[in-house]
């Protein structure tokens, strides 16, 4: 009833290849669009800003740059907490040696340099594989947290280690530092991720994806039909670490404002990441969304309805927390492996031939 | 129906509300995670006194004192989740117990107008008032107490520590890392050979620290942990058979936690204080007849007399003292959070005021002002006994060497002050 294709035609290629080619998804979409981009803004206070939309939308662009590497191109990564430090670091560096510049060139940087960082540490991809690789991005991982807490030149030789974001400007708009408005940072961070999954779904479904695909199905079948997996599988640590820095360094520099290697960027970070990819969907960009949403929103929910309007002393919720995050994750795992975007994908199927499904 | 659920919604954000105006201190607490050892005690002595004094006083001027408790896990990002959420009830002080968010808290509630009291952690150059117009450190500062502790080592080598080594086992974030630049200028001055050692977060693994400790056998060791570093740290030692009483921890790896594991061989660990220890003052007879007879105790309420929860309590006397002060200052029961600053920077405690308050002795007499909100920086040392598994003072509240830290503290706030634009505030 509502996902229907009657009289919805193609008469292009274009239009049949199209991201959303049911007519009321592709409303749907329009209209999550404007929504985020006409009405929040106008809504949004600090709360919902800090609490909620800005981590959201950070995790989101962390986890579709995950997804690339891992969904798509199938290249297990422990790393991505090291490479959202080289990020926040990276743009610390650029935000206090040029202070002129407008933030979205030092953001853009910022994922290039981790994109760079990424490929060396995809170097050794193209030998190892599975289990093996893993350890070798859990290597970078370690090696990136302590090269930072290490070398007193990242963090400008400040005394405790910590780098704070100084206040710095979109237009003469403060995005960075304690005196921004909370639709300014939301809308930074909401174009950010709007790029972002565009960029990401057009890749995934080019030639490039086809290969990081096609690696990932069957590395050796993908060889011999002409794919090059030096090349496949550096353009998928590239992108999926351009992808990542930028979210360390808006999450350095837009969320917390002031960061601590081993705190922010740990190994937890990595397997948060990880757990959003998974919980999300593999190989989908609508998952990386809503893994992202699941485990950001999630907890504060459940602490709101805990202590706030159940009031439950706060210790029992925050363990509570765990239980019930932790459950649902092996209940979803066990339900639907593939995900919420399974979840999502099936639904839809059904209202597709709903309410007569015969 | 709609009426009625809507009627019912009303009533319940009424009923949520605050009915009346009160004095609200924001508790961000750590009860869960792997620092809850320490976050526990803390809290509740910071809730237990606030109850206190709503039951004997009726409040701090006539207005009732609520306390919001947030729940951090020691991690920044429920930080800053946990300060918005309580910005907005109108509270007055944030005591975040975590260096981590205090970064994170000292632009944003400078902006906010709101003020932080970081007591014993946080940035230490946030003494310079001038700069940090809304962080306040007093009555002690980690600087305080790196050169507190080599104060202590000097008195008790006869005022000579040429040729002595020195090792600091430290918390590898910018908590453990802020006394590293004072303990070096005090090598540079003192002629003692510093030597650094991290310790990962959160701390369980520490045998190749210690290895290197026993193989270098530096005369004594200082140490910045905190939650189960302690612990691990204490037993280590202990196993090495490192003397304890030339092992001193800063305030936060003083507590009964952190001794208790290591039984009779922690015996003699000393750590450093801002307060005093034990539950003999006046104040902990009211605790146990307005709070703990009331049934009204916080957590689990046997925490009571323990280091950390003396920490709470002294914590929530000074912010209570501070809103006295405020009030007094504006002529108004009801304080705002800038109003609150106010009275932070015109504190001044007394001798005479802590007997009242039934706290003689509990800790330094000190004057905020507006450059200096750090205060003196007075700082004691207390010892272990395994036997009686209590805490003694055994040195009194004596000054630490502000020619070394008053130029360091300058220089780091010059810093900051020149990296965020910020104007002089006094």
């Amino acid at each position: 009833m509502l996902y229907r294709e009657a009289g919805d035609f193609s008469s292009t290629y274009a239009q049949d290849s199209q991201t959303f080619p049911i007519r009321f998804d592709r409303y749907r979409y329009y209209f999550v669009l404007a929504f985020a981009f006409l009405v929040v803004p106008f809504l949004i206070n600090d709360y919902w800003a800090n609490a909620i939309l800005l981590p959201f939308l950070i995790y989101a662009i962390a986890a579709i740059g995950l997804n690339i590497l891992v969904g798509y191109c199938g290249q297990v990564s422990l790393g991505t907490g090291g490479f959202m430090a080289v990020g926040a670091y990276a743009c610390y560096k650029l935000m206090t040696a040029f202070p002129d510049v407008s933030m979205f060139v030092h953001v853009i940087i910022a994922g290039l340099i981790t994109a760079m960082v990424g490929v060396l540490f995809g170097l050794p991809s193209l030998r190892i594989k599975g289990f093996y690789l893993a350890v070798a991005t859990l290597a970078a991982q370690f090696f990136l947290v302590w090269l930072f807490n290490r070398v007193s030149w990242f963090y400008n030789y400040s005394a405790s280690g910590q780098i704070n974001a100084p206040e710095r400007t979109v237009f003469g708009i403060a995005v960075t530092g304690p005196n921004t408005d909370a639709w300014a940072t939301y809308m930074f961070c909401l174009i950010f991720l709007t790029l972002s999954a565009i960029i990401a779904r057009n890749l995934t479904r080019g030639t490039v994806g086809r290969s990081w695909m096609a690696i990932r199905d069957m590395d050796i079948a993908a060889e011999i039909i002409g794919v090059n997996p030096l090349k496949a599988k550096l353009t998928a640590f590239a992108v999926s670490s351009f992808f990542v820095g930028i979210s360390g360094a808006l999450f350095f520099a837009v969320y917390l404002g002031a960061v601590e290697v081993g705190e922010a960027f740990g190994i937890q970070k990595s397997f948060l990441v990880l757990f959003m990819v998974i919980i999300g969907g593999l190989g989908s960009i609508f998952g990386s969304f809503a893994g992202a949403a699941f485990l950001v929103v999630l907890p504060v929910v459940l602490k709101i309805v805990g202590v706030d309007w159940l009031g439950w002393p706060t210790d029992i919720v925050a363990h509570f927390n765990l239980v019930i995050v932790g459950g649902l994750i092996v209940m979803f795992l066990i339900v639907e492996p593939h995900g919420l975007a399974q979840l999502w994908r099936l639904a839809k199927e059904k209202l597709r031939l709903w309410p007569f499904p015969h | 129906m709609k009426y009625k659920l809507g009627t019912m919604a009303i009533a319940a954000i009424m009923a949520a509300g605050p009915v009346m105006a009160d004095l609200v201190f924001p508790s961000l607490s750590y009860r869960t995670g792997p620092y809850a050892a320490g976050g526990i005690p803390f809290a509740d002595g910071y809730q237990d006194y606030f109850t206190m004094i709503n039951a004997r006083d009726g409040g701090i001027g006539g207005v009732m004192t609520r306390v919001v408790e947030c729940e951090t896990g020691y991690n920044t990002e429920k930080g800053v989740e946990c300060y918005e959420a309580t910005k907005g009830e109108g509270s007055l002080v944030y005591q975040p117990l975590s260096t981590g968010i205090t970064y994170q808290l000292i632009p944003k509630t400078t902006a906010d107008n709101i003020p932080m009291h970081t007591m014993g952690y946080g940035r230490t150059s946030a003494a310079n008032g001038d700069v940090f117009s809304h962080t306040f450190n007093y009555p002690a500062n980690y600087w305080n107490g790196a050169s507190g502790a080599i104060k202590y080592l000097l008195d008790e080598n006869g005022g000579d520590l040429s040729g002595k080594k020195i090792a600091l086992v430290y918390h590898n974030s910018a908590y453990g890392k802020e006394p590293i630049r004072t303990l070096e200028e005090l090598s540079k001055k003192h002629g003692f050979e510093l030597s650094l050692l991290p310790v990962d977060h959160p701390g369980q693994e520490q045998k190749s620290q210690w290895l290197q400790i026993r193989r270098d056998r530096p005369d004594n060791v200082i140490m910045y942990g905190w939650g189960v570093m302690n612990q691990v740290a204490v037993q280590e030692a202990a196993n090495i058979r490192f003397p304890m009483e030339n092992f001193i921890g800063i305030w936060w790896s003083g507590s009964e936690n952190d001794v208790l594991a290591a039984g009779a061989a922690a015996d003699g660990y000393k750590a450093l204080t801002f307060h005093n220890v034990g539950s003999d003052f006046p104040v902990f007879d009211d605790i146990q007849q307005y709070v703990v007879d009331a049934g009204e105790a916080a957590g689990a309420g046997d925490q009571i007399g323990t280091v950390l929860y003396n920490r709470g309590l002294y914590a929530a006397m000074l912010a209570a003292e501070a809103a006295r002060t405020a009030q007094g200052i504006h002529g108004v029961a009801d304080i705002t959070p800038a109003m609150m600053r106010d009275g932070m920077e015109a504190l001044e405690i007394t001798e005479a005021r802590m007997t009242e308050l039934g706290m003689p002795n509990f800790g330094p007499a000190f004057k905020v002002s507006c450059e200096n909100h750090g205060g003196p920086g007075l700082v004691g040392m207390t010892q272990w006994d395994a036997d009686t598994k209590t805490w003694s003072m055994i040195s009194d509240f004596g000054p630490s060497d502000m020619e070394v830290i008053q130029p360091l503290i300058d220089e780091d706030s010059a810093a900051y002050a020149a990296e965020n634009n910020i104007a002089s505030n006094c």
